[in-house]
């Protein structure tokens, strides 16, 4: 097969061409990746999704809850919260194993609602009105446990990368009284351990002009793409169409919808030019989630490296 | 008071600056308009649909009728049986003399504070009722004595009447008592169930409908209902050798009488008269009908004692036979009198009205012989009544208060028969300890469904039905359904056909599927069901408006060409010579308030009638009135209406919207839409999508889905689980499905707005990728995202209701609830022997620890209560998975027993088999949940929710979901919520635009990147949110499997259902496959060995069956051998003999 033979070439030029781009969304990160092989690009992706894992709340003992939302909802709420900790640094608790302060991070959740002394009695917002009316992820107080207090301090302090997330909401005389352990876990099992809002790629878009478009067509024409793709140059006098940013394209194809463009304009993807977009949750940036999902895939192929090359020995004995 | 205003300043103008005036008018634009602008329309018209459901419709049917019998009906019925006598004494007499209902009570009389709330009886299994009241005055010895206030029993209170405690009240006070502002009310609490009294439909009584009958003759007949009399009168048209004879035929008459004999008994002689009355001097009918006067003359009969004799010697007598038998004509004479037709008055033996009638039906028989067209349409919605709570339970309390009246006569004739009494008689103490048959009645009657009032010979059953809480849809949906209880298992398709007059009156999409099918119906959005309106009124205005009075007339005038004759509820007022003029000046006055605005009259030509119909029952919806081709209603209007200066029944006062009802409708010429106006036109349609109910309104973009889809969205929609009220964590229903996290949904229509379904939805948005994907997703099953599943996608929470009484014996005993044993199945009790609250309950774990006494026979003194021995009788959780005790209710009931409820609540995850459903028809059950890595994914990164297998479109052309998909996507791209209201709703082009605008596809179609091969799918992928309902069939509740397991007593084969951990039948077409097939020893393994095997032993000698070794018969055990057989077997041949047949068992090798 051709493209047997071309698979390592490829991996050879991954190792040199990397580029790493920040966009300006917080805790995302897109990549690009020209010349890789799709299969491989999709291993890394799944990784991200399902192998990476991250600290999430696994058990919640629930001492008393009198608010209107059920204890085992309340409990799916607070799983799905991203916990702000290293996993590297935390062993995974087995079935069986005992909470220790090295696979376990323990947080408390005590709140009640009261009235507001400072009130008017007229006020209809909540949450001017009464005292903790809406329970917040940044509610949850982490108890240290072992040496844990001086593992993590200051900037690597234990906590939840967002602080409004809302959990539940109470009025006054309700209570919410709960203990919680997080433990390390892969989004394999539950999505609450998934490292990644999405990851994914796409291919670089390709626009190919096979004839000049120029005068208002080009105005046009370039309104058929997303702003940036196509730059319309006056030359002359004369108004040009000339692709600037194919990347920025997000293939609408609705240039093919026009007539006048149709036979003018071939829109492709460049088929080994792969754009990777990750969009982390918080807990580990997103070149690092990248990094490490690298290292899980070359641990897996040295894994299965391993198992064949014991395969062939085995069979040469035989 | 805008309309007084503007002339004067503009006046002012006009004088002022008149050049300046005509300058504007010369310009070629003028008020920023052309004059070859198109004419602007009304726009938001739909805007008096929120201000008309304010006032009236949907619900509030219910509850019109339930306050005007509570209010008006209630005083009429005591009038007409308000007075009592007595047998014995004639002195005594009691009079009722005024009656009316309180407001709902507490029934334990001891409490400080009896107001109650509905709530209070839900949750405490109560009535919610009040005390009916009656002022009386009566003798008592030698005074008059009056007294007020008198109870005389309970009445239940339908939910937001006029004397429910939330009429009136504020959502904060609402929620106050637990109640949810969004609940229609409508229906009744009893015993702690709510009940809805179904819409019941009805053919119209009083009216003559002229149909082919029996063997094809024509017939015209009318039920006639009064107070007094239900009877059915037929005029028929027999067929003869030559010619059609005309006949009546009645109940109380055994023969056909022929009808020149009636009206010849009724005091029309001549026969000249008689022709005239009919034929009115048209030829043909006079043609038509001579044959039945020859036939009269050869019968010898021309005088009215001639004919009263013949009619008296077929009357049927039903007399006691007591009484002195009267001579045949006089009876006869009373039958025609008060039984035929009986709802045409004949006052002092004046048959003229009565004669005329019977000469209409006459004429109407004719006319229908001579042109089929003229034959009535028993299925034309103008000839159907709607019968709702208050018009039943009028008839119910009629019952009941007759048969107090009745039982109170006898107990006061039993006393004053006694010749000394040591008191003076009071009937107010006989009246306190009358007993509670009215309360009782009225329980009963509601708790049941059956209407059994043999007095009005009525027997009628599954009047009233559970308001179904599955969601908030069902709840509106058993509202506003209307049930006919006329031949449901017949199979002529007539009655259940979509009938063209039901526009606009009853929803043509919301109906069930299977054997109620189309006769089952639901009413549209924006009906109206009248309630009876006083006639004298209208009566003496149609005289003023120049109707002449009937009995003026000879028939010759009566038919003249341009002279219509004018009806009153199905009975002739008169004559008009100008019939236009008569209902347009009619209409001027009702439009203006001179008289209620649910009258409605109509002008039939082909009768060359005048129809006023007042009566109650009629459905009705409010449209525009057109009048020179220009619609009343204003933008001005609208604009008032939007400021909340002007209320719906502003509109009707000034005449720019009036109340049609289907005949009337069919008399005008209404126009859809303002461009399609006519000169004809004389009323504009409010909104097109007002046509559908509220269940169909919910479907987005339904006008585009082929017809049977919205029918199945309409079943589905009551089954989604979500959001029920607002109260529903203080609710405690047997069952309850809620959803954790609903979601209003993206494509909206008017109606959820209308009806609030986007405050308590019902389903999520779910993230669709139409595309097939792995071999799970055929014959319509789903692909789920696990992902999405984890993060609370179709997640719901069932709760069910466990109850025990506490009770207390007539010997003095009582149940009790005992401390917790140490025992792991005990272990989520509290001390007080009832499960703790957040306690998870695994199966068969105990959550009462009850113990009921063991003597319950005979009596025990207070003093050995703590002697008596108890046996334990707790209370098991049954239900295969665990949940979580959610709520305990410890409380009494009205017969003071300790009630306890608890709420046992389970969360659910969505699961492979859980069924869902878009909101067009279209189920599917999950077929395969995916991690979400293996899911496709697009340029942005996004996976979708839902794999929807595209084979689901062609054959279903369900056209509307795929726009919702396109008008949700653009929504979310524009942040924004789109309409998918019917005949409206967001245009494609425009949301194609949006999606262009955000760099989409117009189509969209997206690309799509495989999730397990990481590379593009070959096509472009049709991807976008639509609405997802999850369904209340669930997985977890039907899984079913069983090897060994209990067995019936009887027959010993296994049981039978899944609550009873029963086997699976191998039916009677799988055994079929067995025999033809020949498997005979799987068949014997089947049938016999899994099942009720059975060791007998026979007598080979007498066949007999004997028992352990000896036949009973023979009196031997020589010929005993033991055989098989099916248990079932053993047991019929017993019975068999238990009735005298003997099966004797003849035995071979085998």
């Amino acid at each position: 097969m051709a493209e047997q033979s071309e698979v390592p070439d490829n991996i050879k030029r991954i190792r040199t061409r990397i580029v790493l781009e920040s966009d300006i969304v917080k805790n995302t990160a897109a990549t690009n990746f020209p010349n890789t092989y799709p299969g491989i690009d999709d291993s890394w992706r799944h990784e991200d999704f399902c192998r990476v894992p991250t600290m999430a709340i696994e058990h919640v003992f629930v001492f008393n809850n009198t608010s209107i939302i059920a204890d085992e909802v309340l409990a799916h709420r607070l799983g799905l919260i991203p916990i702000y900790a290293d996993p590297g640094k935390f062993d995974i608790k087995k079935p069986g194993d005992n909470a220790t302060d090295a696979n376990t991070l323990v947080f408390q959740l005590k709140i009640s609602c009261e009235q507001k002394p400072d009130a008017r009695p007229d006020e209809t917002d909540p949450n001017k009105r009464f005292i903790n009316a809406s329970v917040y992820s940044g509610d949850l107080l982490w108890i240290p446990q072992g040496d844990q207090a001086s593992r993590f301090t200051d900037d690597n302090a234990i906590r939840p990368v967002v602080e409004d997330i809302l959990l539940a909401k109470l009025r006054p005389g309700q209570v919410i009284d709960l203990e919680c352990h997080a433990i390390k876990g892969i989004a394999k099992e539950h999505a609450k351990w998934s490292p990644v809002a999405t990851a994914s790629y796409r291919l670089l878009p390709e626009i190919t002009i096979k004839q000049e478009i120029v005068g208002d067509l080009a105005d046009k024409f370039a309104a058929c793409f997303a702003p940036g793709v196509v730059e319309v140059k006056k030359e002359k006098g004369v108004k040009r169409a000339k692709i600037v940013n194919p990347r920025r394209d997000t293939v609408s194809r609705e240039v093919l919808r026009h007539k006048e463009f149709q036979d003018i304009v071939q829109l492709s993807r460049v088929r080994d030019h792969f754009i990777f977009n990750v969009e982390s949750i918080g807990i580990l940036p997103p070149e690092k989630l990248f990094m490490h999902s690298v290292e899980i895939l070359v641990e897996k192929c040295v894994l299965l490296r391993e198992a064949l090359e014991r395969k062939i020995e085995d069979s040469m004995q035989e | 008071m805008t309309e007084s205003k503007i002339p004067p300043t503009y006046e002012k103008q006009f004088t002022a600056n008149q050049d300046e005036a005509f300058q504007a008018l010369k310009q070629a634009r003028y008020g920023g308009k052309g004059l070859s602008d198109p004419i602007k329309t009304v726009e938001d018209k739909w805007q008096l649909l929120p201000a008309f459901l304010k006032v009236k419709g949907l619900v509030k049917q219910h509850i019109d009728s339930f306050n005007y019998y509570i209010n008006v009906d209630l005083k009429k019925i005591v009038r007409a049986n308000e007075r009592i006598s007595s047998d014995v004494d004639p002195r005594f007499w009691l009079k009722f003399t005024d009656i009316r209902v309180g407001m709902p009570e507490r029934p334990d009389q001891l409490d400080q504070n009896r107001i109650f709330t509905p709530h209070e009886c839900r949750l405490r299994d109560l009535t919610y009722s009040a005390q009916i009241y009656v002022d009386i005055h009566y003798v008592r010895g030698n005074q008059r004595v009056q007294r007020k206030n008198v109870s005389i029993g309970r009445m239940p209170i339908m939910l937001r009447s006029s004397h429910c405690v939330l009429t009136g009240k504020s959502d904060a006070e609402l929620a106050q008592m637990c109640e949810c502002p969004l609940d229609p009310g409508g229906y009744f609490i009893v015993k702690g169930t709510e009940k809805v009294i179904l819409i019941q439909e009805q053919l119209s009584k009083n009216r003559i409908i002229v149909e082919k009958g029996d063997k094809k003759a024509v017939q015209a007949y009318v039920t006639s209902s009064t107070h007094e009399r239900k009877s059915k009168t037929y005029i028929t048209a027999k067929n003869d050798v030559k010619n059609d004879k005309i006949y009546l035929k009645h109940n109380s008459i055994s023969d056909d009488i022929p009808i020149v004999i009636v009206m010849k008994a009724m005091g029309v002689q001549s026969d000249k008269e008689i022709a005239q009355l009919i034929s009115g001097g048209n030829q043909t009918f006079l043609n038509m009908f001579a044959p039945n006067i020859e036939e009269c003359a050869q019968m010898k009969i021309f005088t009215q004692q001639q004919a009263l004799d013949y009619i008296g010697s077929k009357v049927k007598v039903t007399r006691k036979i007591a009484t002195v038998r009267r001579p045949m004509a006089e009876e006869a004479l009373e039958i025609l009198a008060t039984v035929v037709l009986a709802h045409v008055p004949v006052e002092n033996l004046d048959f003229r009205p009565k004669c005329i009638y019977i000469a209409i039906m006459i004429r109407r028989v004719l006319m229908a012989m001579a042109n089929e067209s003229l034959m009535d349409d028993r299925d034309y919605v103008g000839n159907k009544r709607l019968e709702l709570a208050g018009s039943l339970l009028s008839l119910l309390f009629e019952d009941l208060f007759k048969k107090f009246n009745h039982d109170l006569k006898t107990n006061i004739d039993k006393v004053l028969k006694k010749p000394n009494r040591a008191q003076e008689f009071d009937v107010y103490n006989q009246l306190q300890c009358h007993g509670d048959h009215i309360t009782s009645g009225f329980v009963r009657a509601i708790s049941t469904g059956n209407w059994s009032l043999k007095r009005f010979k009525m027997e009628r059953a599954g009047i009233s039905h559970v308001l179904s809480r599955l969601s908030y849809i069902s709840a509106l949906g058993t509202m506003t359904r209307i049930s006919s209880h006329f031949e449901k298992t017949r199979k002529i398709s007539g009655p259940r056909a979509l009938q063209p007059s039901q526009w606009g009156m009853l929803c043509p999409a919301d109906t069930p599927e299977g054997e109620a099918c189309g006769l089952v119906k639901n009413l549209a959005l924006m009906t109206h069901i009248t309630t009876d309106d006083e006639e004298e009124p209208l009566k003496r205005l149609a005289f003023i408006l120049g109707v002449e009075d009937v009995s003026l007339f000879t028939g010759a005038e009566l038919y003249r060409p341009n002279s219509y004759m004018v009806f009153l509820n199905g009975l002739m007022l008169g004559i008009t010579r100008r019939p236009m003029k008569f209902v347009r000046d009619f209409r001027k006055l009702r439009r203006r308030g001179r008289i209620s605005e649910f009258v409605s009259i109509y002008v039939n030509h082909h009768h060359a009638a005048v129809h006023i119909a007042s009566d109650g029952g009629r459905v009705c919806r409010p449209l525009i009135i057109v009048d020179n081709m220009a619609p009343k209603v204003t933008n001005k209007y609208i604009q008032l209406l939007k400021q909340g200066k002007l209320g719906f029944s502003d509109f009707l006062k000034r005449g720019l919207v009036e109340y049609l009802d289907v005949n009337e409708e069919n008399d005008s010429n209404i126009a859809i839409y303002e461009r399609e106006i006519i000169p004809e036109t004389t009323h504009l349609e409010i909104e097109p999508f007002t046509i559908l109910g509220a269940v169909a309104g919910l479907i987005p973009y339904p006008h585009h889905n082929q017809s049977p889809r919205n029918t199945y969205q309409c079943a589905m929609g009551k089954q989604a689980i979500g959001a029920i009220a607002f109260n529903q964590f203080e609710r405690i229903d047997t069952l309850l499905y809620l959803m954790v996290y609903p979601q209003q949904p993206l494509v909206k229509t008017k109606t959820i707005e209308l009806i609030g379904y986007d405050k308590l939805p019902a389903g999520q948005n779910a993230i669709v990728a139409v595309m097939s994907y792995s071999g799970y997703d055929i014959e319509d099953a789903l692909v789920l995202n696990k992902a999405s599943i984890d993060r609370g996608f179709g997640r719901c929470q069932v709760m069910r209701k466990y109850v025990s009484v506490l009770k207390k014996y007539p010997n003095g005993t009582f149940d009790r609830l005992a401390d917790p044993h140490q025992d792991r199945k005990y272990d989520i009790l509290e001390a007080d022997g009832i499960a703790g609250v957040g306690e998870r309950i695994a199966p068969s774990q105990v959550y009462i620890n009850k113990q009921t006494p063991t003597n319950l026979t005979t009596l025990v003194s207070n003093v050995d209560i703590s002697a008596n021995t108890y046996k334990n009788a707790p209370l098991f959780y049954k239900s295969p998975e665990p949940g979580y005790v959610d709520k305990v209710i410890l409380t009494t009931t009205d017969s003071d027993q300790t009630l306890i409820k608890v709420l046992i609540r389970q969360t659910r995850v969505p699961e492979l088999g859980d069924k869902f459903s878009s909101r067009h028809g279209q189920k599917g059950v999950c077929g395969i949940i995916v991690p979400q890595e293996d899911m496709p994914f697009t340029d942005q990164g996004i996976c979708p929710d839902i794999i929807m297998n595209p084979h689901g479109f062609p054959s279903r052309m369900t056209v509307g979901k795929m726009i919702e998909l396109l008008a949700a996507k653009a929504g979310i791209l524009k942040g924004e919520l789109q309409y998918g209201t019917a005949f409206s709703g967001s245009k494609v082009e425009d949301m194609s635009r949006i999606l262009i605008e955000n760099g989409f596809s117009y189509s969209g179609k997206d690309y799509v990147t495989s999730g397990i091969t990481g590379e593009p799918l070959q096509a472009y992928i049709f991807f976008g949110p639509v609405y997802y309902q999850k369904l209340k069939h669930m997985v977890v509740d039907k899984m079913h499997a069983r090897a060994r397991g209990p067995r019936a007593v009887l027959t010993r084969q296994p049981t039978e259902g899944r609550s009873r951990d029963g086997g699976l039948r191998l039916g009677e077409m799988e055994r079929d496959c067995l025999v033809g097939y020949g498997a005979s020893m799987l068949l014997m393994e089947r049938l016999m060995l899994s099942s009720d095997e059975f060791d007998v032993h026979v007598c080979e000698n007498c066949g007999l069956l004997g028992h352990q070794g000896w036949c009973q018969h023979c009196r031997s055990s020589k010929y005993i051998v033991t055989m098989q057989m099916p248990y079932a077997a053993k047991l019929l041949f017993q019975e068999l003999q238990s009735m005298n047949i003997v099966p004797r068992l003849v035995l071979e090798e085998y």
